[in-house]
Order: structure tokens, then sequence, then C-alpha cells
């Protein structure tokens, strides 16, 4: 078992942050490459004061029309997305760690707040599964890929509330926890996953294009 | 909802659409999509498709989504799925039938307007990836017959209405001779050079609505304004093969349509009220000739009437006294922000104006736009269903007590027509310069 462990934590997590950085990194300079060749009009019309306004409306919670359409799933999509950053950032145990490998740390959240924090991550993926499922429209639009990322969102979560409480069977669970993580790590630069990277850049396409030609809102 | 319906409801009756699949191979349709993808596509469609999620989120923004009881196979992403999805997984190994589907999907179930990428939160365009898919149905000759008429028109004669060289001419002169019975010694200058403005208007004006030409010149002249109409091809602004994924003849009306304002060394292009028209030349046209902006000043007639209302160039004699809705096309609103414009111009021209909800950037599209009306016939009934959305808007205008609509898009006065028409709402379509001309005070 600790062997196990010390491969998990040692040379598999290296891996899964060189394959996370490199192929994020292979992506973009593949897709800018490809733009730069083929959609020289993206750089054309990109326009960063019009970008920043339409990622600005698209940040705030309940900043445009659709997310006042649909207030469960904004409510869900915010929670989310935040305690899905800030947990694996911020949670303690992740951070001794960082202390112990490499000397650095940074703040903590507190132990109550990331356990809420982590239901949140787990309930928000319960709900998008629920959509996935009882909804006509994203039903239509849903592939076995796209449970398998919901699944591996989750996972990391899941087993991190387990070994957290220290259930039945967590050094077990402790070693699931680390190779999910490092599963979604390695997962983001090639699914849909992608999209928090892209975002930004699709997003701000659109709001320059409706900022600066089309002289309307995109929001 | 249960399971969603089969894809295709019914046997489309399009002779376009029928013989081209006929003619088609496996390996012609994968050449041709590798051709297109590989050469006309890059980096924003991989990512467009790449990006999505799969939420469904944009579903709320597509009016055919709304108007079909939430059908899911009519949200953009399932007009995706249904096209370039499949498409791009396959490598373009697709068969006759789906492209078949496709085509339906592509030119008869989405109007380009562009409001879902208000709705869709990564703001991926799906309205351009459609585009691809007429590009590739372009390329394979599988377009409505219908359209493709008006396309094949363009190329033999620039316009869209198969309107002979001398016809265009007769018919302006005939308008003037009209006009000069209202207003003497009124004029229709043809081919003036240095003129302030050049007047271009849609093929359509001429053919069947002659006398919006005859309004536009009584209040050209009522505002003094030095103006022109050219004589020549070039003289239509409509482009249709914009919307069947002609790209090359997109590009040669456009050309046509600027040079001839340029070889007349006018100071800039009004366009009739029409919403296609100035996508072709503000967004897509200029952009597939290598101009970033349009390489003249080019402004629709909303900016130009409301130019007129501003400096105070024309007066009115009262106003217009039935209540009015204002109905905001797609193509100058999304387009090009026209809606605050358009509001100027109802206030001073109308006593009681009232909103229809959504409006603005958020406003229904007509069902008509983005080629769609103009496939025809064998989709009529199909686009009438459609514009049920858009119907329940009009009614609860109607019953804010609006009697007028005001829809300043001669796509959208065909589509909402229709609408009108059909679900028996009982309003009536004018254009601004309808209710300009009816209340304008004529100059001494």
């Amino acid at each position: 078992m600790h062997s196990i462990y010390s491969f998990v934590t040692g040379p598999l997590a290296w891996l899964a942050f060189i394959v996370f950085i490199g192929g994020s990194a292979f992506r973009f300079y593949s897709l800018y490459s490809l733009a730069r060749k083929k959609d020289a009009l993206v750089f054309e019309y990109m326009n960063l004061k019009f970008a920043l306004r339409s990622i600005g409306h698209w940040l705030t919670p309940f900043g445009t029309r659709n997310m006042n359409l649909n207030p469960a799933m904004t409510v869900v999509t915010f929670a989310f997305h935040i305690c899905l950053f800030l947990v694996p950032l911020f949670v303690f145990a992740h951070v001794i760690m960082w202390k112990e490998s490499f000397n650095i740390s940074w703040f903590t959240l507190p132990g109550v707040l990331a356990d809420l924090m982590t239901l949140v991550v787990i309930f928000s993926c319960g709900f998008f599964l629920y959509r996935r499922i009882m909804l006509p429209e994203v039903r239509y639009l849903t592939t076995a890929v796209d449970y398998l990322i919901l699944f591996i969102v989750a996972a990391p979560f899941i087993t991190g509330f387990w070994v957290y409480h220290q259930w039945a069977g967590f050094p077990t669970m402790t070693i699931l926890h680390i190779l999910s993580g490092e599963i979604m790590l390695v997962a983001i630069p090639f699914t849909k996953l992608f999209h928090m990277f892209l975002f930004p850049f699709t997003r701000g396409y659109m709001g320059s294009e409706f900022g600066s030609v089309r002289m309307a809102k995109d929001w | 909802m249960t399971e969603s319906k089969a894809v295709k409801d019914t046997a489309i009756d399009d002779q376009g659409i029928i013989k081209g699949i006929e003619q088609l191979s496996p390996e012609k349709i994968e050449r041709v999509i590798n051709q297109v993808l590989k050469s006309e596509t890059g980096a924003r469609l991989k990512t467009y498709v790449d990006t999505c999620v799969h939420c469904g989120l944009c579903s709320d923004g597509c009016h055919y989504f709304l108007a079909h009881d939430r059908d899911p196979k009519y949200s953009p992403a399932a007009k995706v799925k249904q096209t370039l999805w499949e498409i791009i997984r396959k490598k373009g190994k697709v068969t006759p039938e789906f492209i078949e589907n496709a085509a339906v999907v592509a030119y008869t179930q989405c109007n380009l307007c562009k409001r879902c990428a208000m709705y869709c939160p990564f703001g991926l365009d799906i309205a351009y990836v459609m585009s691809v898919m007429r590009r590739i149905c372009h390329k394979l000759g599988v377009v409505p017959l219908y359209i493709q008429d008006t396309a094949h028109s363009h190329s033999v004669t620039k316009n869209q209405m198969w309107i002979k060289d001398d016809e265009w001419v007769d018919t302006l002169m005939w308008q003037e001779e009209e006009a000069q019975d209202e207003v003497e010694n009124l004029r229709i200058p043809l081919d003036k050079e240095g003129a302030d403005v050049f007047y271009s208007v849609i093929g359509p004006e001429p053919k069947f609505r002659a006398q919006l030409i005859y309004q536009a010149a009584v209040i050209m002249n009522a505002a003094g304004e030095n103006w022109t109409m050219p004589s020549m091809p070039g003289w239509d602004n409509s482009d249709m093969c914009m919307y069947t994924g002609d790209y090359e003849m997109m590009e040669r009306l456009k050309k046509a349509h600027f040079e001839a304002a340029a070889n007349l060394k006018v100071k800039k292009i009004v366009m009739g009220e029409c919403g296609h028209a100035f996508r072709s030349v503000y967004d897509m046209g200029n952009r597939a000739l290598g101009w970033k902006m349009p390489p003249l000043e080019v402004i629709h007639a909303i900016e130009y009437y409301n130019d007129l209302f501003v400096k105070e160039k024309i007066k009115i004699k009262k106003k217009f006294d039935r209540p009015v809705t204002l109905h905001d096309p797609c193509n100058i609103v999304r387009g090009r922000g026209l809606h605050e414009m358009s509001r100027n111009i109802v206030n001073a021209t109308c006593k009681n104006f009232i909103e229809m909800t959504p409006n603005r950037e958020h406003n229904y599209c007509c069902v008509a736009g983005g080629g769609v009306i103009n496939c025809g016939p064998p989709f009529k009934n199909a686009r009438v269903d459609s514009g049920k959305i858009k119907a329940e808007q009009l009614f609860a205008a109607k019953a804010k007590g609006a009697e007028v609509v005001i829809a300043p898009c001669h796509n959208c006065h065909g589509g909402l027509e229709d609408i009108i028409h059909h679900y028996g709402i009982d309003m009536e379509l004018k254009f601004f310069g309808d209710i300009i001309y009816e209340i304008l005070e004529l100059p001494e």
C-alpha cells in the first residue's frame, strides 16, 4: 500500500502535471497557429475592451438574460465552478503537501467550509446529471463521454470527502482520490474540460464582434 | 416530453434538394466536405465544436425550439449535432440521406439570426456553423430550389429577381412619373456623379414593391437631398448567394454594389429598409472581399431617417395616430445595433408606441430571415408553424393595444405577413418609409 501511495504521489503526480500543463500548452499552440493561418479575422476583430465587457457580464451571476431564465442552473453553475477551483487549491491537506514537498504554503480554508464546498461540488454534479437525464434538450445532446466527464470531475470530490471523514477503507480511498485527481488533470487538455481555458477566447471574440462591429449587447 | 421525434418529420418536397441528393456518392460527399473543412475553416469551427459542453443552455435562444414546444431537435446545439458534429466525427464519411437532412436543417430550420450566441455561455457562433453547413451543401449542389433560383438570377443579372437592365431603369422612371403627380418636378436622379447619397434597394422592390421607391423619392425630395440611384447593375444590394453558401458570387455582388457607388464618387450609400442586404454589405460580403469595415460609408435607412429627424431636415403634418409596435430585425439590431435609433424614429413619428417583449437584441426573429423564406413554398408551412412564438409575441402586443407593426426589413415583412395571416392576428404591417411618407409635410 505504501509503495502504491509513493507511486501515485510521486512519479504519477509529476506525470499528471506535466501532461496537464504540456497538453494544455500544446492545444493552445495548435489552435493559435491554426487561427493565424486560417482565421486571421479573429485577430483583426478581437477587442480587449469589448471582450472584457462581455466576459464580465457572463462572469456576473444573473448578469445575462439567459441566467435569469434559468435561475437554478445559474446558482448551481456559479457555486460549482467557484468551489471546484477553491477547494483543491486551498484545502488544508493539499497545502500541507505543497509545504512538505516544496516548502511553500498559503492560505487554507477552514475544515468545515472546505467540507461544505466539497458537498456543493458533489451536489452540483448530481444536478448536472439530473439535467442531462431529465431535460429533453440536454439529453438529446448528451453522449457517453459527457457522463464520463461528469464522473471524472465528481470522483476526486467524492473520494476526497470520504478520505477527510476517514470512513471505512480510507487508505484505499486516499489512493483513489489521488488517482482520480490526476485523471481529471490529464483529462483537461484532451476533453471538453478544456473549456476552462477557451472560455475567455470564445466569449471574448463574440463580445468583440458584438461590441465593435454589431454595436449590440451579447448578454 | 419523451424521446425526441424522428429527425425527419415528413418527406421533403424540394426538387433542388431531391435532385441534388440523387447526384451524390459517398466519395463525392467525403471529398467536398474535407475540401471545405480543410481549406475554408480553421480554429474557429474547431473551437466552436470542441468547446460546446452540451449543456443545452442555447435552447432558450432559439425561436424554433420555443415555437415547437421545446422539441430538442430544434435547439441550436441540436442543429450542430445534426450537421457538423457528425461530419467532423466521421471525417466526412456521411451518407446522402444525412446530407439531405443537414441541408433541411441548415437552410430551413435556422435563420442565422445569432440570437443563440447571446444565450450560449461561451458565445459559440452557431449561425457560423450553419453557414459552413450551407457552404458544404452549396458545393455539393444540394440547395433548395427556390433560393437557388434567386442565386442563379444574381449570377446572370446581378440582381435577385431576374430584372433586366432596361426594366430597372424603366421602373425608376415610372415611379418618378407617378410621384410627379404628387410633387411637381420630383426627380429620381440616375447616375449623378458626386451625389451625397447613393440609394440602393433590393431586387424585390422594383419587382413587387415599387411604391417604396416612390416613397423614398418623395422623402429624399422633401429633405432636399443631393441623391442618386445607379442605372446599371450594382443597384441591387440584396444577396441570396450569401445564404446559399455561394461565397464567390457573394463577393462579385458586393463588389458590383460598392463599385457602382465608388464610380459615381458618392459620399455614402444609403440602403433601403432591408436586413439581409445590410448583413451582406456590412458583415459578410465586405469581409469576404477583405474589407474589415465597408470600404465606403454604408448606412441603413433607419440611420438615414433618424438623421433627417435629428437635423430637422423634414417636417411632419401630424404624428401617426394608430398605436404601433416595433419589430427589431436581427440583421440590423444584433447586426448593427440600430434598435435605439428605431425607437427615436418611432417617437418622432408615432403618437402611441407599445413595446413587444422581448425586444431589442432579444427580439424573436420573423422566421423568414437567413434565406428561409426564400426557400419558398415547399417549406412555407413549416416556417409559419415555427412562427408560433412570434405570433404569441405579436398577440401580446396587440392585447396592449398595438394595431400596426413596424418592421424595417423586407424579409421580416414577408415572414410577419405570413404569421399574421396564418394565426389570424389582424395587425397591419408597415415600413418606416410608409409611416414617414404618410405623415410627411411636403415642402412648398
